[in-house]
């Protein structure tokens, strides 16, 4: 009797080990959201959304151009880096040998672990040095982002699709390329998709490699070599600034960032969600 | 009006079950020669010679690792799917060598359907999609084309009175059996002229079961099936034929009442009166 009342004792303890770190895994969560949100809610206005960034002393002011950049930017990095990962998952996980897949996968996730900050000056000699900072610069640095962490989700997610169900298809005369498209994606795309949202949401909040390779600009897109304003560095900027306003327009950014991630997550969940 | 669209239907299926294989008057659908398979260095068929009649239903028993899910994946080709997998010797179907450089092995196994141990559906296909993966991933999306084979297929896999109303429902949902009976279907909707089934029933209840020997039996009147078993009184009960294996090389072969009851060879006796397996 006594060793089961210890044992549920020390369950209890277990569970309440656990409640604990939830706990305090959702404090930072709540508290960041509900403090972006706060003090975001209150600067986002029609202004905000249509105006570019005010110079010193000027009233007022928005980050449009901020978020326009920012949108051009990362979609134009995830056009190049999405499909490039998306390929070479598929390459690990259905075409390549035992032996290159570890060589490659070692690799893969060795630039997954590199600091963005390195990848950003990696871009810098790259293509600042040649053509300047500019918009295709810094989607190149963020693009060397997106590859190995759209890479590693797609393999992950297409291994757990069981051979069997590959086997079906090609025992039925489905050629292996359209097995793999249209049978195996399709099972794993769940988990692809959950690759690509992170690497969005991943990117779209970079700000050190930007800076790097595009530099602070405070007006409108105007070509892709060219740089443009970004919603990351506007809150790298502003939110150490002398000005109210430009303090504000630091928080409006951070929820429009929130905004945006959480944006994104939902409409790709809602367009590939399963039937089933 | 009518005509040109059956036209259209039929040139539409045509393409898909195009046959570019000759065929050869020949009463048997299937003649090994010398047929030998590797995995790495390990042998696992040891010159197996043996023809398989057309409309039959033919039975490979053995105890497991005897080479008996190889015998019959060399049949469609499915053996070289698996890595460093290797064949030899001669597999004719319908008297053409299907191991000969020409062919091409998908068009092979269209030709060839296969049922695995496990029921395997495509995830995140309806029951509907599941049956028409075959024809629509070669091209045919035109409903009208395809809706009558899927309820042909389902009818003839004896599921579709039971999935009529859901058939927009996932293939997964459904049992175990029916999946296994939906496979079978899948593998009906490409018109191939050959059954290939390994262990068909393992994975099921016995009379789920009982309702995939029924109908193996059926499709024996429009196929050519060939089924691996474990399982002797199926093997009895279903087959025409039986085929005894034994660490990679066939031991009996013959109709299927002399192996069971005038067995020629001692292990035949010994493995099917159970003394070892």
């Amino acid at each position: 009797m006594i060793s089961y009342n210890l044992r549920k004792l020390k369950s209890g303890l277990m569970q309440a080990l656990v409640w604990l770190a939830l706990i305090m895994a959702l404090i930072p969560l709540f508290s960041i959201i509900l403090e972006v949100v706060l003090k975001g809610a209150s600067s986002i206005n029609i202004d905000f959304l249509t105006k570019p960034t005010p110079t010193v002393g000027e009233v007022g002011g928005g980050a449009a151009n901020a978020i326009q950049g920012t949108l051009i930017t990362i979609g134009l990095a995830s056009l190049v880096g999405i499909p490039v990962g998306l390929m070479s998952g598929i390459f690990l996980s259905e075409y390549s040998e035992a032996r290159l897949s570890y060589a490659i996968r070692f690799f893969n996730d060795v630039l997954s672990g590199f600091p963005s900050i390195v990848i950003g000056i990696f871009g810098y000699t790259l293509i600042v040095l040649s053509f300047g900072f500019s918009v295709i610069a810094a989607a190149f640095a963020l693009s060397i982002i997106v590859i190995p962490i759209v890479t590693r989700t797609t393999e992950e997610a297409l291994k757990l699709v069981p051979l069997t169900v590959r086997e079906a298809a090609i025992s039925l005369g489905i050629p292996r390329w359209k097995t793999t498209v249209s049978v195996v994606l399709n099972a794993a795309r769940k988990g692809i998709v959950t690759g690509v949202l992170l690497s969005f949401a991943r990117i779209a909040g970079e700000s050190a490699p930007v800076l790097i390779t595009m530099g602070y600009w405070r007006w409108w897109f105007a070509g892709l070599d060219k740089p443009v304003a970004n919603l990351a560095l506007n809150v790298y900027i502003f939110a150490i600034s002398p000005f109210e306003n430009w303090r504000a327009l630091a928080w409006g950014s951070s929820l429009v960032l929130i905004v945006l991630v959480l944006g994104a997550n939902v409409l790709v969940r809602i367009l590939t969600r399963e039937r089933y | 009006m009518t005509t040109s669209n059956e036209k259209e239907k039929r040139k539409q299926l045509e393409a898909v079950a195009k046959v570019e294989l000759p065929v050869f008057a020949s009463p048997y659908k299937f003649e090994l020669e010398g047929l030998n398979a590797w995995f790495g260095t390990k042998q696992v068929l040891k010159d197996i010679n043996m023809k398989i009649k057309d409309r039959t239903v033919t039975a490979i028993i053995g105890p497991s690792g005897c080479g008996k899910t190889t015998l019959i994946r060399c049949l469609n080709r499915m053996h070289e799917v698996v890595p460093k997998a290797r064949v030899s010797g001669r597999v004719l179907f319908n008297g053409v060598d299907i191991y000969n450089g020409n062919v091409d092995p998908v068009q092979i196994r269209r030709k060839i359907g296969m049922i695995f141990q496990k029921p395997n559906p495509f995830p995140m296909m309806s029951i509907y999609d599941n049956v028409a993966a075959g024809l629509k991933l070669n091209g045919i999306r035109d409903k009208k084309v395809l809706s009558p084979i899927v309820e042909r297929s389902l009818r003839m896999a004896g599921l579709w009175e039971e999935v009529k109303d859901e058939l927009d429902k996932p293939g997964v949902s459904l049992s175990g059996g029916q999946q296994q009976r939906l496979c079978i279907a899948r593998a009906l909707a490409v018109e191939p002229e050959v059954i290939l089934m390994d262990e068909p029933t393992s994975a099921l209840d016995p009379i789920a079961s009982s309702r995939i020997e029924m109908l193996i039996r059926t499709l024996a009147k429009d196929y050519t099936v060939v089924i691996v078993t474990h399982n002797m009184q199926q093997a009895a009960r279903i087959s025409d034929f039986t085929a005894f294996l034994f660490l990679g090389e066939l031991i009996e072969y013959g109709p299927t009442d002399q192996i069971f009851e005038n067995p020629k060879n001692e292990l035949t006796e010994k493995y099917i009166t159970g003394k070892f397996g």
